[in-house]
């Protein structure tokens, strides 16, 4: 990705157009990534819970895993996850891995 | 073209300070008092009152307050002013950064004072070097009529180059002297300080967001724009200066220099006392056979590089009278260690000794500069010295 140079950008650090936070994707700091191993997912929500940016997305719909049936399943938001791992931290069954980034 | 009819009147330079606000025609105006700046925001709000200049004047409760107003209300496009002195310009210095940053044209007067501890409300300049490197253009004025002229070129240089700057001079030696000041025709100060559109202000119709986060992928090229957009203000200022100097008769440059055209030894420092002390011992020094000179740095910054490197060009030994201490630094005088990083850079390799003086208003002699100029040609070294104090 090409960002542009310091003479291209406003002057001050004003953002010069609302809502830009919608399109500023702010995942650019993760250096770990987590990986969830949904074959050791309990579906207990903690990871949904504790994560403090909200990119845990719980899924609806009908998911069989290793003979059992759930009516969820757990995937991640990486345009704005930060790394931060404390859903691997919280997973009580270590079924979220910290994965480094490619860099 | 210049002006016919002369209005001058007898001013203190903050009274001068005031006045200069005053024709500025400023919108807005931040005040929380501090010896020895106070009496100039007494004078706006007895100019204020008085229905003699329409401005908001908003009372705060700090200094990082008063500073954090007028941020907020150039931000929204307003023409603003601030005032303070020593301790109050310390606790204003996280905003000193995020004004400049911010690349806001606010335009506040320094009366410099010593700082504490000890407490002392005396002058040196301990106040406006803590700040040097906060991104503003700083001026250092050495007459109240330097003031008021100042106070009106920085407002355009200000608005220009988007920037803040600061119009430093002595607190007390200058702050509470009274000297003749001729004052413009305020019509004609309005006319050179049109209001040029701001590339963004705080409009509702126009929503923008200022003062946002920068992760590493942003945050260094904002501040490479910014020290660019400094250095660049040097153009702004010499630019201002010619252009005032012709429609009002006055004008300073960015260094000024006293009988430098043939000297062998010159002073180098900033300020009205030490100035002007400095041109006494000049005259002492010459009327006793030693080619004397002196020059002084007005623009502080963006620091005016080629301008000091000409000036010491011919001399055989300078010195630099420093009136603030940078504790802990290989010299301790804030101005040496600009002249020596310049002469460095230069290739230029002279004797040049850092006196430092004047701390806490300790009273510069001109016996003093005098003896400055005979320990350059006597034994000019490179050293510091702590000169006027008790060791």
């Amino acid at each position: 990705m090409s960002l542009p140079k310091a003479s291209e950008l406003p002057i001050g650090a004003v953002i010069p157009e609302p809502g830009s936070t919608r399109r500023n994707k702010t995942a650019g700091w993760r250096t770990l990534k987590p990986v969830i191993h949904d074959d050791r997912c309990v579906r207990c929500q903690l990871c949904w819970l504790y994560c403090p940016e909200g990119t845990i997305v719980e899924i609806k719909g009908v998911f069989k895993v290793n003979g059992k049936t759930y009516d969820t399943k757990y995937e991640i938001n990486y345009d704005y996850c930060k790394g931060c791992g404390i859903c691997a931290n919280e997973c009580p069954t270590k079924a979220i891995e910290m994965v480094p980034e490619a860099p | 073209m210049m002006q016919k009819t002369k209005l001058v009147e007898a001013l203190t330079g903050n009274y001068a300070a005031a006045y200069a606000v005053k024709a500025s025609d400023v919108d807005v105006i931040a005040v929380y008092p501090i010896t020895p700046q106070t009496t100039i925001v007494e004078k706006l709000s007895e100019f204020v009152a008085n229905g003699e200049l329409n401005a908001e004047l908003i009372h705060v409760e700090s200094e990082h307050s008063a500073l954090s107003a007028v941020v907020g209300a150039s931000a929204a496009g307003a023409r603003v002013f601030t005032a303070t002195s020593s301790q109050g310009l310390e606790l204003a210095h996280e905003i000193l950064h995020i004004a400049s940053a911010m690349r806001l044209p606010i335009v506040m007067a320094v009366p410099a004072r010593a700082l504490s501890a000890p407490i002392s409300i005396h002058n040196d300049y301990g106040d406006v070097m803590n700040a040097k490197d906060t991104g503003w253009i700083i001026y250092i004025a050495a007459s109240a009529q330097e003031v008021y002229d100042t106070i009106i070129q920085a407002y355009r240089v200000a608005e220009t180059a988007n920037l803040p700057a600061m119009v430093a001079y002595d607190g007390f030696l200058m702050s509470h002297t009274v000297e003749p000041v001729e004052l413009n025709d305020e019509e004609e100060v309005r006319k050179f300080l049109p209001r040029p559109l701001r590339p963004y202000t705080l409009n509702p119709k126009r929503p923008v967001t200022m003062g946002p986060l920068a992760s590493p992928d942003w945050y260094y090229e904002f501040k490479y724009q910014q020290a660019t957009a400094l250095r660049e203000a040097y153009k702004v200022v010499k630019e201002v200066d010619a252009l005032y100097g012709e429609k009002f008769g006055r004008s300073y440059g960015v260094v000024e220099t006293y009988r430098m055209e043939d000297a062998d030894y010159a002073i180098v420092t900033y300020g009205g006392a030490a100035y002007g002390n400095a041109k006494a011992a000049a005259d002492m020094a010459r009327e006793r056979g030693i080619a004397a000179g002196v020059v002084r740095i007005r623009l502080y910054r963006p620091f005016p590089t080629m301008d000091v490197l000409r000036a010491l060009e011919g001399v055989k030994a300078f010195a630099v009278l420093d009136r603030a201490i940078m504790f802990g630094s290989p010299a301790e005088g804030p101005l040496y260690k600009d002249i020596a990083t310049v002469m460095f850079m230069h290739g230029v390799d002279k004797p040049a000794v850092n006196i430092i003086h004047g701390i806490g208003q300790r009273t510069m002699y001109v016996e003093d500069m005098y003896k400055i100029y005979t320990m350059l040609k006597e034994r000019p070294s490179k050293e510091v010295v702590f000169m006027g104090v008790r060791i």
